[in-house]
């Protein structure tokens, strides 16, 4: 327990750090490659959850190739400089960002204040292959078939709306 | 309870340095075999002076490799620069914590064992990636784009492959796997059932793991004819070691896999070859026969390596997007409808 409790915290500790490092990063590849720590790190914090499979699809999914795809981009268009005037063309954004960052920080603490104070289930043991391929793949396909038939959808739309928009000639 | 805790961590740890170990035997050697039998196909002779037939040459030149100045180029990034190579290395040598040398060799049978090798071996594109960048050069960015390119469009076939005989195995972990191929004769083993869907399946995934490991038909992304030397033309000394010690290490991978996922892994192919064997001796066989099949296809690569050309960059992404995958959703579809219908026995 007290071990469980120690990695917790050690891996709490680098998510959080990390993320800052991605927002505070002045150069765009360092921000992709803490993005990449952030990911390792939220899988390893769900091993600790025994969601073996969910961890290593975090991994190979995102760690792995979307951030590859982050990286290409971000190297290919050599953001360094560009920063500052992407800031001009986006002139309401400087007002919004902060505006809805305070809607969610809110949202986020009362959800962890109405927790806090409730009554925590006691933990019970898991049941058995709990995390492993199988029974998820059973939940993705019976309870949650709605949610996860709408998400492959709507990612069937982006890439459809990528490819139109990049095949549009100027 | 203390006590015991040290002791499996002693235990980890040696397995993790015998391993070790290994890789570092495994790729001295199949760099020099790389070396003679390319040699021989090209009508010479290849190294053969150091030790008896060349074979101390490896040795030789890996403590040349660890004299030489370590360059690091003055545009370049020197944090990410130096870091590239164990981004690199790392994830190639974790993937051996489910590989399974024979019966009861091996070090944790992971329950989500073929998900953790794809998982962790596509870390390993990052840190081509980033080395090619740090290193403040045209080439090796050049090298660096493509390496992201190609990984990402040959990423997704490899694991539709894969998937094909999870399908029929019904189990992710490596030893499962092994289990549904076993009963002594080689017509057990996937290859040679499921009305030659796995077998396509094979095809696809070596295509597909060739161009994982940047090996030729598909090195693009060092193409030396073109980029001199793509994303590491300005590593030297260790740094560069540890790239081609990846390189060996991942092409061994995937003969490894392969044979672990169509090639009935440890199982012998005829059963008065080592079936009906127990303890130590069962395990020194499987340990043989895992080796000896994946040494076939590690002399395949290095037969495709001394006889085929490159492609070019416009023919692998049409071939990966266009052509592999449409291929690999196909055969997804079929293993899937052929065991759901019960056509084979599994």
């Amino acid at each position: 327990m007290i071990a469980e409790l120690v990695i917790f915290i050690i891996l709490g500790i680098v998510a959080v750090s990390s993320a800052f490092a991605v927002i505070l990063s002045k150069n765009p590849v360092y921000a992709v490659l803490f993005l990449v720590i952030n990911f390792f790190a939220l899988a390893m914090l769900y091993l600790v959850l025994s969601a073996q499979f969910v961890a290593f699809i975090q991994i190979l999914v995102y760690a792995g190739a979307i951030m590859v795809l982050f990286l290409f981009v971000v190297m290919l268009l050599n953001l360094t400089g560009a920063i500052e005037s992407l800031q001009d063309k986006l002139p309401a954004q400087r007002w919004l960002a902060p505006a809805l960052g305070m809607v969610l920080l809110v949202e986020i603490a009362v959800v962890f204040l109405s927790g806090f104070f409730a009554q925590v289930p006691e933990a019970s043991e898991l049941p058995e292959g709990f995390g492993t391929s199988a029974p998820v793949g059973m939940l993705l396909f019976s309870r949650y078939v709605l949610p996860f038939e709408v998400t492959s959808a709507v990612l069937l739309i982006a890439m459809v709306g990528s490819i139109v928009l990049a095949k549009r000639r100027p | 309870m203390n006590k015991e805790l040290l002791l499996t961590a002693g235990i980890h740890l040696l397995v993790a340095i015998v391993i070790l170990g290994f890789i570092l035997f495994v790729v001295m050697y199949m760099i020099w075999g790389l070396r003679r039998i390319m040699g021989f196909m090209q009508v010479r002779i290849g190294p053969n002076r150091l030790g008896w037939q060349g074979l101390l040459q490896t040795p030789a030149d890996a403590l040349k490799l660890l004299q030489k100045e370590d360059v690091i180029p003055k545009g370049a990034d020197r944090w990410l620069f130096t870091i590239a190579p164990i981004i690199v290395f790392v994830p190639a040598y974790m993937v051996y914590v489910v590989m399974p040398f024979g019966d009861g060799l091996i070090a944790k049978d992971l329950n989500i064992g073929i998900l953790y090798v794809s998982a962790i071996t596509s870390i390993a594109v990052i840190g081509i990636v980033i080395a090619g960048w740090a290193s403040n050069n045209k080439w090796s960015l050049l090298g660096a784009f493509r390496a992201a390119a190609q990984l990402v469009a040959y990423e997704v076939p490899m694991i539709l492959a894969l998937c094909v005989p999870v399908i029929f195995a019904g189990s992710l972990r490596m030893g499962g796997i092994i289990e549904a191929q076993e009963g002594g004769w080689f017509t057990n083993w996937f290859i040679f059932r499921g009305y030659g869907i796995p077998a396509l399946a094979f095809l696809i995934y070596m295509a597909a793991g060739l161009a994982e490991v940047n090996h030729i038909p598909f090195d693009i992304m060092e193409a030396e004819s073109e980029l001199v030397a793509g994303f590491n033309v300005e590593y030297s000394g260790m740094k560069f070691a540890l790239f081609f010690l990846e390189e060996f290490a991942a092409a061994f991978t995937i003969c490894a896999i392969a044979v672990t996922l169509f090639f009935g892994g440890w199982h012998a192919p005829f059963p008065f070859l080592g079936e009906n064997l127990t303890g130590i001796a069962k395990m020194a066989v499987s340990l043989f026969w895992f080796l000896a099949k994946t040494a076939v296809f590690v002399f395949v690569l290095m037969w495709i390596r001394a006889t085929w050309p490159r492609v070019r960059v416009d023919q692998l992404m049409n071939f990966g997007w266009k052509v592999m995958i449409p291929m690999g959703l196909f055969i997804l579809l079929a293993a899937g409808t052929v065991v759901t219908l019960g056509w084979v026995k599994l």
